[in-house]
This record gives C-alpha cells, structure tokens and sequence, in this order.
C-alpha cells in the first residue's frame, strides 16, 4: 500500500511517496540520496542511522516511513550551511578528533544536537547517556565527549 | 633539530569535513550504473555433504541476472593455504560457507531469490573445539590438501616453533615457577561500516573493484589470480577504495565476498555489488583468532626471569586466512617481552568447523600478552616481588638485543611503567589494600599492571616492507604525494601531510595527499602491522630530499647561485645568506632574500626545454624477514607501552568497573597527539571490550549473538576513563624519531585488568572475556576451595 506524504527535510517541505513496510532511512537514503544517514545495523542497535525528528534523535532504520507525515525530519546533511559553514558541533567534532572512520559521526553529532537543544548545559552524564546508543568502535568515545562539550560552550 | 612547523601539532584530519557533514562516499553509498545486486546462500550446517543444489526456481525469478554454484565456478583456490574457493562445491565445512550466490535487479529480489534455493545436506559429524578434532577418530575437516596430497590430521602443517636458549636449563635454575592455561575467544572487528564491494567489468574485460581493502596492491595480486583462473589472463586489474567504515584488520585478506561479486559481474556483465548486513558481518567476517595456552615463567631468587615456555593450541576453524599466521607476531611478546634468556615457544593451528580468523588489531599480541602478563604477575606472587617492582627488574632497554634478536634502539618501557605506577596511586593503593581501605561493603578496589611490546618500525612478513611514492608539484607550488597507504580512520592521510609539507619545506595548505587508487598510486604492501605512518613518513622524507634536490637545481640556474645555497621554507625559495646572486638578482632582492616557489617552478615549465619538478622513491625500511628459525630484526624500531588500572569489582554481582585506566606508551614521536591519542583511547576501548564483554557465541559453529543487542560493544555510558600517556624516545629510524602506534593500544588491556581483578579479590581468571559470571563462579569457587581446606564445617 502507497502513500504520499508530505514532511520538512532539512527545513524544506518535501513530498515522497512512501511504502507501507519502508523506513524512514530507506526513504531518505534511497529517494532522497541523504547517504549521510548510514546503516550500522538496520535493527535500532547502533544508532549510525539517527536522525532528529521534530527534536527527538532516533533510529530512522526502525522508523516508519510514514510516520514522517507532517513532521520536520533533520539529517546530517541539514546541519551545514550551503556555503559549507559547519554547525558548532560539526566543528568541534573535527576540532577534538572525534572523527576516525567517520560512519558513526552522523549519528553521534545529531544525537548530541538533540540533547544540545534541549539542554544547552548537560553534564558529562546527561552527554554519555545521550549518546549511549550511537556505537563507535574508533575513538572510545572520550574525544566525541569532549567535542560535545566544547560544543556546549563548557571547556572540557 | 630545526624547529618545525607542522610535525607535533595537534591538527585536525584532512578528511574530518567530509565525514562530520555526511559527504564522505562509503561503499554503503556508492552506486554504479547498471548495477545489480548480489547475495550469497550460506550453509545450513557446519559439516555436511552436499547432495545437490536446485536453483531453477531461483534463476526463473523475474528481476535475478545470475545465480551461481560451486559447480559454475573454475577452480580458484583462495585463503593463505589455498584451502578454500569462493563458493564450495561438495561439501561444506563451516555455517559461513558459502554455497550459492544471485545477482538481481535489487537487494529484496536477490533475497527472494536466495529462498527459492533448494539444497540438499548429507550432515556430517563436527568437531567445535581443537581438542575435539585432534581426537582419535575425529572426521577430517580437509582430506587433501591445496596440492592434492592426502591430509591425514586436522593438525595445520605449519612450522611455529620457536626457541631460544635452553628453556630446561632456565627452569632447572628457577627459584620461583609459575603456570597457567589462558583462553581467548572469537571477537568481531565490528566496523560499524559493513563490508561491501562492487566488482566491474568494462568491454575489454578489465576490472574495477571498488573496495574497502587495507591491502589494495596485494589484493591487486589476488583478483589477477582469479581472473586467470575465470579464463581472463590479459585482463587488469584496478582497486579503488572508498571511505572505509573500519578496518583492524578484517581488510588485511581478500574474502570470499569479494571473489563472489567478480564472478557475478562476469557473468552479467554488470557492475555487482555485494553489500554485508550485519547478521553477515557477524557470520561472514572472519574473526580474531582464538588460542588456548599454557604458560610457565620462571625466576631467579633476585627476581630475574630464567624462562618462558609457550604452547599454544589455535583454532583455526573450517579453512586457514591470516589467523594462522598469527604466532608469527605472537612470538614478539613471547621472545622479546622483558628481559628473557630462554624461551620456547610452540603453537599448533587445528582445523574445526567453527568460524575462522584473520588479523586483527595486534595480530595475536593481544592474546599472547594476556597469558604472559596474567603469568607474570602470578609468578610476581610466588616470588614475593611487587608486580610493577618485578617489570621494572625485567624491563627491556634501549641497546638491547633480544633473543629473537630483535635490535632495540629505544625503549621506553621502564618510564611507562613507572609513569602508570605513578598515575595509579600504586604505593598508596598497596597501602591501602594491606589496611584493608580498598574495601566498601561488597565493592572491593585492586590495581593490576601489563605491559606490551609490538613492531613499531614496519613489519617485513612479506619480502617486501616497501612504500612507493610519487610527489608532485603544479604550477601554483601545490604538491600532491601519492601514496598507496590507505586511510582507515587513523589519520594516515593527515599524518603523511604534515611529515611532508615539513620535510619539503611548503605550508601546509599547500599539500594534498593522493591515495586509494592503484591506477594512479605507487605500490604499498599494506596498512598493517601499525606501520603506515613510519613507513610512509620516511617514504615522504626521502621522497622529499629528491624533489628539494630538484627544486634547488632549477632554481640555482634561474637565480645563478649553488643549489646548496638555497632552502626552501614554507613555500618559499631562500637563498642562504652571504651567498652571491648574480643575473636574477633582482627578483631576489627585491622580496628581500627569497621567491616564491610557484615563481621558480612557472619559470621553469614556461621556458624552452622546460621542465616540471616530481619526484618518486621507493622506501623499504632496513628490518628483516624472520629466518628459518623465526629469528632476525623483524621491526626496524620497537614500540613499548604499559597500562595500569584500577577496577572496582562487586562481589555481589561479578560486576567489574574501571576506575582508572592509564596507557603510556613510547611512541617515539608524537607526529600528531591528538590523533595519536586517539589511537590509544580506541585502541584501549579494544582492548577493556576483548577484556571484559567481547565474543562471538558460537553454538554448533554458528553464531547465536550476531547484533549488538547481545555481542557487547561498549558504549559511551560505560564510561572507562583513559589518561594516555605518552612517553618519547626519539627512535633514529622514524620519521622524526616516531614509531607506529595503531595496534598498541589494545595489547595490554586485558592482562592489566585481570591483573586489577586478581589484586582486588584474589581470584585469577583466565578465560576472556572476564564477564561477571565468570567473575562469580570464580569467588564461589575460591570460598568453596577456602572452606574445604581451611575450615571443612562451613
Ligand atoms: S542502523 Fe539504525 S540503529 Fe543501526
Ligand atoms: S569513528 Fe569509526 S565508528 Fe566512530
């Protein structure tokens, strides 16, 4: 069973036209070629696919394409500026090292965005428990926290 | 030295931008047009017959191009021992063998057609465990091996053996011996990108691959090899690499996948890409190697080491990668870590029909350093010596020759252990502990010590530990370096470009480093054995000294001076002082005493008879192939570290908690500390998650906990707080006195932490990973043996 639904990518309305059993990261991988929202897992386990939908970071492979319908959706790809000015996280990311292979880096920058936005001051706890579920298996996690935190105007 | 500019500073990657924004391409991402997708049946049992395979259903599928079986494909033997082929034909040894194989339009059609796939097994009897399948009467895995002959043991015909000295005489002479049988498990590489690969062909039947692999020139080697089988001898062959999504080393073999996707683009004449799921990674990536081994080291009444004795039983699973390879590196350790004159090492690789290994981050250091470091301390105990005391009497030092003869210039060692000492509080601690304090109700603290030491100066496994490289300079004084070091996260990429804008002489800006293609890249054995930034680095220095050599020819002859009176300095010509510029004097002058790089090389290309200034070299460092009696300077500088750590363990639960981690290393030179740190703090991640949660549950061969819902990676919330430490030495063969430091991180982990568990409660487990049952069994165990003898009422 099709259907079209209409959402905010990026911060444009979009339309798709969206399967019953499709996620919400084939959609946006396959139709809207965002391959920034990568496939770790495809199971909700290790969070490399997390996109924020309207403030919330989740796993968009377990996601239902349709119930994207009417939301604002934000991947990876949305943070940047056209000119390619990097959102303040993006930049600590790559200021602290907290980038190695690079597959979990989406995933643990807009995970850390959601928690940002809604906690502008979170404590070393609030930042790890956030991130819990965006695996990494390069950096053992201490650079990516000390970029978040930097990112949060707190030195680390 | 002079002072430098780029070497030693803290600069982000090169490739960082790319990945914080979602640009960089993975082969997760990559499309070509036209492309199918391919995916592979695996077997149903871990040994059987068989009987017949019916695809008819599979290849009448709307949307499936090509389905293939054992008995489509030419013989084309693969592995390390040539033991195993792409897809198997009669008989299946393994759950991960892989018997057919569809390419379709898309991924769902391929799995759909994979289901119409009717095979018939005849099971076989299986053996899970080396013992089982040394057995008499065990079912023989292989029965002929690559040359035809008649195999008559499960037994890998593989000569590791290594002695030194005379480990009877050394034992004869100990005061104090101890011994233990350790174990190691199965453990995924988990890179959380999947592997994948896309195989193409164009009209003349030349192949692309476009790949992940760590090896792209002996993967080169390998596909020529398999095309010459499929009848395509004059075809080439091109390995372009993507953004890899992680290697430790599950890239360091060229996998059945691999061969798989070139024989389905040959037979649609499609580009084929095969992409793994992670339920696939978890059965179809090859593993680190397992071992069970016994140890015994003795030691004189002054502590000294007399001995250290071996042996060594690994599994080796249903065909043979570069796990059985391993004890190749294990011996390092073995041999060479700490001051030890007699040594014997044996280790026996066995065929079952569990899942098979390969490289993986330390290539077996890790585990042969967990039996020797749990030993030690053990024997630590039996001497009376304080553990750190004991390694500190031990410790290797620069000028050293080991028994493996392994020539150690630098060593840091003793001030890494000494430094961990120190950040852990160690004196205090062991106070603490003999009053009693390290105890809060049921949660008890214990600090534990290891140490490691690992080829820091390349790796000649092969005859060739070589690194071509190409340096190019354009019109504009923008120097491109080809390398054929692959970036897998590391920071190779980064590294290289600050070691060669130094050592040419450029601002940084001005440097681009070319890779991951062999069309266009010079010739590299491999990023492995933590040897690409030393290799590549010395590469880029004396790479460096040629294309300076050239800049100063031509520049001296525009500004009539010697070449020996020029220097180049970020970007800039500069004519040394006092020395006499005649005819261009005037351009010279005029921007005081230099000009501007592009200036000389624009003046150089647009003149008649012009030239343009690139350079290439080759580098092979000066270390050796083992000999015969796996013996010689296999590393040309050696890499030492030490970590401490302090853990809390529940006695309720079996819980273990790092409190404190220290990881000092002797790096030489840091060429980059953050990314070097880096390296530790992942590296050390690896090694805490191999200690305390890691395996692959195997049960009949088969994996039972392929997510990672049940296979335990650690996460952020698990919190192990890591100090690197690094200590340098200055090793006069890095570049700029480094050493690798890649796989190091993740050797002494486990040992030190079953070290901590064992100060802290006195019980010594010995199997990894150390989970909390284990840890409980282990007090139960220890509370039983204590009632039994010492109180029998209780
Ligand atoms: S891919 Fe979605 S959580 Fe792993
Ligand atoms: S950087 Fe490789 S998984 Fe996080």
């Amino acid at each position: 069973m099709k259907r079209t639904i209409e959402f905010e990518l990026n911060g444009q309305l979009v339309s798709a036209e969206v399967g019953g059993g499709q996620t919400l990261l084939e959609l946006l991988r396959q139709r809207f070629e965002l391959t920034g929202v990568k496939e770790g897992c495809g199971a909700g386990e290790c969070g490399a696919c997390t996109v924020i939908v309207d403030g919330r970071a989740l796993t968009a492979c377990i996601y239902p394409a349709m119930e994207a319908e009417g939301r604002s959706v934000t991947t990876i790809e949305g943070l940047a500026t056209a000119e390619g000015a990097l959102h303040p996280l993006q930049s600590a990311f790559v200021e602290h090292g907290a980038v190695q292979c690079g597959f979990c880096t989406p995933g643990n920058v807009l995970s850390a965005k959601a928690l940002l936005d809604q906690n502008p001051d979170p404590s070393e706890d609030e930042i790890r428990t956030a991130l819990e579920g965006n695996l990494c298996r390069c950096t053992g996690y201490q650079q990516i926290i000390e970029a978040v935190k930097a990112a949060a105007g707190r030195k680390p | 030295m002079s002072e430098l500019n780029y070497v030693g500073r803290r600069l982000p990657k090169v490739d960082a931008r790319d990945k914080v924004t979602g640009r960089a391409v993975y082969i997760n991402d990559l499309k070509r047009p036209g492309m199918l997708h391919g995916k592979i049946l695996y077997s149903a049992h871990p040994h059987a017959i068989v009987k017949s395979i019916d695809v008819s259903r599979a290849r009448a599928l709307p949307g499936v191009r090509a389905v293939l079986t054992g008995q489509d494909i030419p013989e084309m033997p693969i592995g390390f021992l040539q033991d195993n082929r792409p897809l198997k034909k009669d008989r299946v040894r393994t759950c991960r063998d892989e018997i057919a194989a569809v390419a379709a339009v898309d991924q769902e059609t391929a799995a759909e057609a994979l289901e119409l796939i009717r095979v018939e097994y005849e099971p076989l009897p299986a053996v899970f465990t080396p013992e089982e399948a040394l057995a008499e009467g065990a079912p023989l895995i292989h029965e002929y091996d690559a040359k035809g002959k008649p195999i008559t043991s499960n037994k890998l015909k593989l000569p590791w053996k290594l002695i030194c000295g005379d480990v009877e005489e050394g034992r004869g002479r100990s005061r104090h011996v101890a011994q233990g049988t350790y174990r190691t498990t199965w453990i995924n590489h988990c890179c959380l990108g999947t592997s994948g690969v896309i195989a193409e062909f164009d009209l003349d039947r030349n192949l692309t691959m476009y790949s992940i692999t760590q090896i792209p020139y002996l993967a080169q080697n390998d596909y020529l090899a398999a095309l010459k089988a499929m009848g395509l001898g004059r075809s080439r062959v091109r390995v372009v690499c993507q953004t890899i999504g992680g290697g430790f080393g599950s890239k360091l073999d060229t996998h059945c996948y691999e061969f798989i996707a070139i024989l389905l683009a040959q037979a649609t004449g499609k580009p084929v890409k095969i992409q793994f799921n992670r339920e696939e990674e978890f059965l179809a990536q090859a593993t680190r190697q397992p071992v069970v081994m016994e140890v015994s080291q003795g030691c004189d009444h002054n502590g000294r080491l007399a001995f250290r004795d071996v042996h060594m039983l690994l599994d080796n699973g249903g065909y043979t990668s570069w796990g059985a390879t391993t004890p190749s590196v294990m011996m390092v350790p073995i041999s060479s870590l700490y001051r030890v004159p007699n040594v014997r090492y044996v280790a026996d690789c066995v065929y079952t029909n569990n899942l098979y290994a390969q490289a993986m981050r330390g290539y077996g250091n890790p585990q042969a350093t967990f039996g020797i470091e749990s030993n030690l301390d053990q024997l630590a105990l039996e001497a009376g010596i304080d553990p750190v005391e004991f390694r500190l009497i031990n410790a290797n030092q620069g000028g050293d020759v080991t028994p493996q003869r392994f020539v150690v210039k630098t060593c840091g060692l003793p001030e890494c252990i000494e430094k961990v000492r120190d950040g852990l509080g160690w004196p205090e601690h062991r106070k603490a502990r003999e009053e009693g304090r390290n105890r809060d109700g049921h949660k008890v603290r214990g600090q534990g010590v290891a140490s490691l030491i690992h080829v820091g100066g390349g790796a000649r496994v092969y005859r060739s530990d070589g690194h071509g490289m190409i340096m190019k300079l354009d019109d504009f004084g923008q120097l491109k370096v080809f390398t054929g070091a692959v970036e897998i996260g590391q920071g190779n990429e980064t590294v290289l470009r600050q070691v060669a804008a130094e050592a040419v002489g450029l601002c940084i800006e001005d440097v681009q480093v070319v890779s991951h293609d062999t069309d266009i890249c010079p010739w590299d054995v491999g990023t492995h054995a933590s040897r690409a930034a030393f290799i590549s680095g010395n590469a880029a220095i004396q790479c460096a000294a040629e294309l300076r050599r050239k800049i100063f020819e031509l520049a001296a002859a525009q500004l009539e001076v010697g070449p020996d009176d020029l220097d180049l300095r970020q970007g800039m010509v500069v004519v040394a002082r006092g020395a006499e510029a005649e005819g261009q004097r005037l351009a010279v002058t005029e921007k005081g005493e230099s000009i501007p790089l592009s200036k000389v090389l624009r003046r150089g290309h647009f003149s008649p008879q012009g030239r343009m200034i690139i350079a290439e070299t080759f580098y092979d460092p000066p270390n050796e192939m083992l000999d015969k009696e796996f013996k010689g300077n296999l590393s040309c500088s050696w890499a030492f570290g030490a970590s401490g750590v302090e853990v809390e363990v529940d006695l309720q639960t079996g819980q273990v908690r790092i409190l404190k981690y220290l990881a000092a290393h002797d790096v030489g030179r840091a060429l980059n500390p953050m990314l070097l740190e880096g390296q530790i703090y992942g590296g050390s991640m690896m090694g805490v998650g191999m200690a305390l949660s890691e395996e692959v549950k195997l049960e009949r061969g088969r994996p039972v906990n392929g997510n990672f819902l049940d296979y335990k990676l650690l996460t952020a919330k698990d919190r192990v707080p890591i100090t690197p430490i690094i200590v340098e030495t200055d090793d006069p063969a890095g570049p700029y006195g480094a050493k690798g430091v890649g796989e190091p991180g993740c050797v002494p982990s486990a040992p030190a932490i079953a070290n901590a568990i064992f100060d802290a409660v006195g019980v010594r487990i010995s199997e990894l990973p150390i989970t909390p049952e284990r840890v409980l069994r282990a007090l139960r165990e220890k509370k039983e043996d204590y009632c039994r003898i010492a109180r029998p009422a209780c």
